[in-house]
């Protein structure tokens, strides 16, 4: 991996900071006109998630984290890991439920996901931006009532709750933003 | 999609550019303060462990862009005694970032007969003429350390700072010496925290006099008279009530020195002229250096000194 030298650090690049693989997200040069030159990164922990900010001197390195991101076909989960296909390599990977995290109520199997990959392991995954579920369980809906406002929980195939119009029944699919987890409307069945 | 020949900020900023270098050369002409030009390449470089040279060829010849215009002016003040300023840009290397380019524009000026209180109190009068109603603020460099941690930045030793920011910034401290961490609480606590306006902090500790006199306080403690304007939070101005001693110069010049070879880094050609023109004598005189790009980024709103400049570092 390469060695990245403060002032070369831009949003976007990943590099290890305490044995953690990080993404920065700014870099703002730090110099007082007679003093000495200092960078302010923010940094995201790509292992924890948190985002902090550190100082380094304009004479400090960093290595590069081998991190990727690859476009992956999500295939099934045997309960313990959530397994996932590269479609051009036909390379297979296993998450568990430390990478996972919540992100498993948006999997639907044969959906395309992004894999963060570092030194060729999961490191998270995120669903695509909209994903279209079916609704196992959600109280009766009330014919015609298509005025707006109403809602009520829904839960779907993979277990989410989201809220949605009080038309909604049993077995109808609806459009979902995994990032929000708001309602975008009603899909057509399959 | 950006066009790649298209400049870094917006034709009004130009504007704002031009009618503002109208308005800093009306007011020194009503002030009897003399516009010159100075050399931008020079067989020599200043002394400050922390500024790194832009090195020009000529044929055969190492050349120097200036970082500042100060020692051509000090030789030009030994010479004729007169006032000056000098606007003009001044370069130095591997400064980039939101408020920094490598070249930039500094407007620079000189007052026989002032100290740095007076000089202080011009710098607001020409801030207020182009900033209509900026509030002006004066805090001493212990008040500053002192209000926000209670701790007196004169007596500060090296631990105590390491102690004190520790909580504040998360950096590798080993190795940090006292100027290191006074910056580094300044930059990171200190400076966010100034109020709006324009805010002069004066009386600098002596390890960070540069090229000021060093005289007691009213306490009795040693300080450097050396001011720094803040203006909106950002460093706009650095002023001095000069050195004229041309031993104490020299002195400083060979510190500066052992700091750069302790540190291993590039020795170059001093300018022995400056000491030479010191030693001829220097009126008594306060000088202060802007950095004009800031102050025209306060002007217009910018948040980054790209959008004042036709084109910033990443477009030539």
């Amino acid at each position: 991996m390469a060695t990245y030298s403060i002032n070369d650090f831009r949003a976007g690049l990943k590099v290890m900071l305490d044995g953690d693989p990080c993404n920065i997200v700014e870099n703002e040069f730090v110099k007082p006109g007679k003093g000495q030159a200092f960078n302010r990164v923010k940094l995201r922990n790509l292992t924890t998630g948190r985002v902090w900010e550190r100082t380094f001197r304009g004479s400090e390195s960093l290595d590069g984290a081998d991190v990727v991101d690859r476009e992956m076909e999500y295939l099934y989960t045997d309960g313990e890991f959530w397994h996932f296909m590269d479609p051009t390599t036909f390379d297979q990977f296993q998450a568990d439920k430390k990478v996972v995290g919540d992100q498993y109520k948006w999997l639907r199997e044969q959906d395309k996901c992004t894999v963060t990959l570092y030194n060729n392991a999961p490191l998270a995954i995120a669903p695509p931006n909209h994903v279209e579920l079916e609704v196992v369980e959600t109280d009766p809906g009330l014919k015609g009532d298509t005025a707006q406002g109403g809602t009520k929980p829904a839960t779907l195939t993979t277990g989410a709750v989201v809220k949605v119009p009080l038309f909604m029944n049993i077995g109808d699919v609806v459009r979902v933003d995994t990032r929000t987890g708001e309602y975008l409307g009603r899909a057509a069945k399959e | 999609m950006v066009d790649a020949f298209a400049p870094s900020g917006p034709r009004e900023h130009l504007l704002a550019r031009a009618v503002l270098y109208g308005q800093l050369r009306d007011f020194f002409a009503a002030r009897g303060v003399l516009e010159v030009e100075t050399p931008q390449l020079a067989t020599s470089f200043v002394s400050d462990p922390f500024i790194e040279p832009i090195i020009a060829k000529s044929g055969e010849q190492t050349l120097y862009l200036q970082s500042s215009p100060e020692y051509a002016m000090k030789r030009l003040l030994a010479a004729y005694g007169e006032c000056i300023y000098a606007l003009g840009k001044v370069f130095r290397a591997g400064e980039r970032g939101r408020r920094h380019n490598p070249e930039f524009t500094l407007l620079e000026w000189y007052r026989i007969g002032f100290d740095d209180r007076q000089l202080m109190a011009e710098v607001a009068a020409l801030i207020t003429s182009v900033l209509p109603g900026t509030p002006v603020h004066y805090l001493s460099y212990r008040q500053w350390f002192m209000q926000a941690f209670a701790l007196d930045p004169h007596q500060a030793h090296q631990a105590q700072l390491q102690q004190l920011a520790a909580g504040l910034i998360e950096i590798d401290g080993s190795g940090l010496d006292t100027n290191a961490w006074l910056d580094l609480l300044v930059t990171h606590i200190l400076e966010p925290q100034l109020p709006t306006g324009l805010t002069f902090v004066y009386d600098y500790p002596i390890s960070q006099a540069a090229l000021a006199r060093i005289v007691p306080d009213d306490t009795g403690q040693p300080v450097a008279r050396r001011f720094e304007a803040f203006l909106g939070g950002m460093e706009l101005a650095n002023g001095y009530w000069e050195l004229t001693d041309a031993a104490e110069q020299r002195r400083r010049f060979e510190a500066d020195l052992a700091t750069r070879r302790a540190r291993n880094l590039p020795q170059y050609p001093l300018d022995e002229n400056l000491l030479a023109a010191l030693e001829q004598g220097l009126p008594s005189c306060a000088g202060v250096a802007l950095g004009v790009d800031r102050l025209l980024m306060q002007m217009t709103g910018a948040s980054r000194i790209a959008e004042v400049l036709s084109f910033d570092s990443s477009r030539v």
